[in-house]
């Protein structure tokens, strides 16, 4: 009986030894992650796929919603199962000031001098310029909101609005729609005074407000006729009108546009291979395709330059787009996010 | 070696999976969660010259040079990009704004050309006692903070307890409401479950299995995805919404999602089945021959249900209660996608500390509150369940 259950022991112990030796065969792939929906679907045509034909190996691609502490607890329990990740413009700054990020060869990137001043970091490569702004459906409204004054009178526009649950854009789209200037609002936002006046204005809408967590939702609510009017990102709304015929028009004046960035996560096994699809999702002539299928900006200014006319005017970063538009500011929300957001959350439960 | 010791040993092996996989997968997560919510290391760490001279600072006047010195020397000996995250982040909980701060002068204290005085001249918000405040407060190996916030507590300036303002933090009333749908969502399962499973108990071959099919199946299927099809049935211009309107039962659309009632709605079907199958399996242990017994004795069928067949399977409904109970206190997707703002529960901002914020201290710190309510809640339908051969 004991010698049976000894050799079961060191058979048990022989597959879980061989198993430890053979794993290194089975490494993972390179694992890029992104934001999901039509956006990761376009990447896939234009970077994952043609990028795997030249590796000679599959890239495996994940979706993800964003969330430093996702990043964080993968890099603290070692290993991390991804190896490039897109993350927005906080999440950059929280994980390059905390080491979750390798640092980037920019070398390989074609130098610092080919991408736009707010693309560059130390620990990522801008992706895209991408804004937030209101979304309507044409077919609807025929003569619809023109800033966020009108997305908050609900008198002449009936209906119910959508806007990302959450304090950040929802703050300063609050302060806009309540008259402050668009080079003031990060000021007002920072005093205490502020703060309160733009909850208080979102007081007023909170009756008719259908909250978003995802950026596939605002055009699902908008398409089903839930909501007459929501908050979204401007590359998804042009991208659902191509490839669903609708008409959903963006407001860009008062909209929020924002860097997303290429990380490389710290210690991951893929890192050379990430930053090698790095530099392959960066060159122009790839960059270049994006916009055909959703409209964000470019980073790299090659690439910006090579956009048709036809697709160019739907982007964040053309000239006309961009006179009335804000840019994120990163510093308040890493210092703020926090704070704000239990705050908002005590104001949402009320 | 006796007989009897090889004998423990084996069977101890044989338990070895159990042990392990319950080590592993409950003891441990349980007692780091709990860890992490009350130790505080993260500035200590870093900080110990700081912390000797912070100890005689009398909490109000602007900081000494002796405090400057300390703490730029101790942010110069920092050589790992990690611990130092921790404790910005740990910092920036307490005091909004140490991010910015702690970027710029981390930033100043490299350039090794031109050595910054004092931290006042790297930045001037270092001239406010609010921010060494933070650091003198987060210096102690281990904190109540996260405890009392989880229930809407902190500390004043003078340490002393008190209530946060109501419009700074509500984890308290949405505790309250986590039990309350929780609550809710039990009654109603144990409204539609108890029939169901008496019918289905009731009845034998293939309509029995239709009962039981008809309940496992959602079982089987993803909870997202039934989540999912409840939203596309509630919305304004849903199923439920368009047969009611073709049907003229009602003129304009019902509300029904982004409300308590499509969340009750979607959370009692979702839990459903945890209600019926331990009724069931207790129903069908139970004689066939007690109700018409109890006929042939004379009593009407109401009062031969509430005094046979009632008393009898109150254990499985008890059981079947309480699983639904716990497993709906920690529902996330389907408050999110089918509620509206005011019927977000518990873990939703468990999740938000968790994986918007990093603040794992205070996800654990509310996790436990959660889980200490669960247990008391537990204890007391023990002592109710365990009492009841006495009353009889």
């Amino acid at each position: 009986m004991k010698s049976i259950l000894k050799s079961g022991v060191l058979a048990a112990a022989a597959i879980v030894l061989s198993a430890s030796i053979v794993a290194p065969a089975f490494a993972r792939d390179l694992t890029v992650v992104s934001w999901g929906g039509n956006y990761q679907d376009a990447q896939r045509n234009i970077y994952f796929k043609p990028f795997s034909e030249k590796l000679g190996k599959p890239v495996l691609d994940e979706a993800w919603d964003g969330g430093i502490g996702v990043i964080q607890s993968k890099v603290k329990a070692g290993a991390p199962n991804w190896d490039a990740v897109q993350v927005e413009a906080e999440e950059l700054a929280l994980g390059c000031a905390d080491g979750l990020y390798e640092k980037i060869d920019w070398d390989k990137m074609g130098g610092k001098d080919k991408f736009l001043d707010s693309a560059v970091n130390d620990c990522g490569v801008g992706a895209i310029v991408w804004s937030t702004a209101i979304a309507y459906d044409g077919d609807k409204l025929k003569e619809g909101p023109t800033s966020w004054a009108d997305f908050w009178n609900v008198e002449k526009f009936p209906g119910k609005r959508s806007l990302r649950k959450g304090p950040k854009y929802t703050l300063e789209f609050a302060l806009l729609a309540d008259g402050v200037s668009k080079d003031e609002i990060y000021d007002v936002l920072g005093t205490e005074e502020g703060i309160a006046r733009a909850f208080k204005k979102l007081d007023e809408l909170k009756p008719n407000i259908v909250w978003w967590e995802s950026g596939a939702q605002p055009l699902q609510f908008l398409a089903s006729g839930e909501v007459a009017m929501a908050s979204a990102y401007n590359g998804r709304i042009t991208g659902i009108n191509r490839s669903e015929g609708k008409n959903f028009k963006v407001v860009f004046p008062g909209s929020i546009y924002a860097v997303d960035s290429w990380v490389v996560l710290k210690d991951a096994e893929n890192k050379d291979a990430a930053q090698d699809f790095i530099a392959f999702a960066s060159l122009p002539e790839n960059q270049a395709k994006l916009p055909e299928f959703v409209a964000y900006g470019l980073p790299n200014k090659e690439a910006a330059a090579k956009v048709p006319a036809e697709f160019a005017k739907d982007l964040p970063t053309d000239p006309a787009n961009m006179t009335d538009s804000i840019s994120l500011n990163v510093d308040f929300w890493i210092d703020n996010a926090e704070t704000l957001t239990a705050r908002f959350n005590a104001w949402l439960a009320q | 070696m006796s007989a009897a010791s090889s004998r423990t040993g084996r069977s101890l092996l044989l338990l070895a999976p159990l042990l392990l996989f319950l080590i592993g997968f409950f003891v441990w997560p349980l007692f780091s969660m709990m860890s992490q919510a009350v130790s505080d290391p993260a500035v200590l760490k870093l900080l110990p010259r700081s912390a000797e001279v912070l100890a005689d600072w009398d909490r109000k006047s602007p900081p000494s040079a002796a405090m400057q010195t300390a703490l730029m020397e101790d942010l110069k000996a920092v050589d790992d990009d990690q611990a130092l995250g921790d404790m910005v982040r740990r910092l920036n909980s307490a005091r909004s704004g140490f991010r910015t701060l702690m970027g710029k002068t981390t930033g100043a204290l490299d350039d090794t050309t031109n050595p910054p005085a004092d931290l006042v001249s790297i930045d001037k918000r270092w001239e406010k006692p609010e921010f060494w405040l933070a650091i003198a407060d987060a210096l102690s190996p281990y904190t109540d903070r996260n405890l009392l916030a989880a229930v809407d507590f902190g500390r004043n300036a003078a340490g002393e307890i008190e209530h946060l303002p109501p419009d700074q933090s509500v984890n308290s009333v949405i505790l309250a409401r986590t039990f309350w749908i929780a609550g809710l969502v039990t009654f109603f399962c144990a409204l539609i479950g108890f029939p169901y499973a008496i019918i289905a108990a009731s009845l034998d071959g293939w309509k029995r299995d239709l009962m039981l099919g008809a309940v496992l199946l959602p079982l089987w299927t993803s909870l997202l995805v039934r989540t999912a099809a409840w939203f596309i049935l509630l919305q304004e211009k849903g199923l439920i919404n368009d047969l009611l309107l073709t049907l003229g039962i009602i003129n304009s659309p019902l509300a029904l999602i982004f409300n308590r009632t499509g969340v009750i709605i979607a959370m009692t079907h979702v839990l459903l089945p945890f209600m019926v199958l331990p009724i069931y399996s207790v129903l069908i242990t139970i004689p066939k021959n007690l109700m018409p017994a109890a006929a042939s004795l004379g009593a009407p069928p109401l009062r031969a249900f509430l005094r046979v067949l009632l008393p009898l399977s109150l254990r499985g409904v008890a059981s079947g209660g309480l699983l639904v109970f716990i497993s709906a206190i920690g529902y996330y997707i389907t408050p999110a996608l089918i509620g509206g703002p005011g019927d977000q529960m518990i873990s939703s901002i468990i999740a938000f500390y968790a994986t918007g914020s990093a603040n794992w201290g205070m996800a654990g710190a509310l996790g436990m509150v959660l889980l200490v309510a669960t247990l008391v809640l537990y204890s007391v339908y023990a002592r109710l369940s365990s009492e009841e051969p006495g009353r009889r």
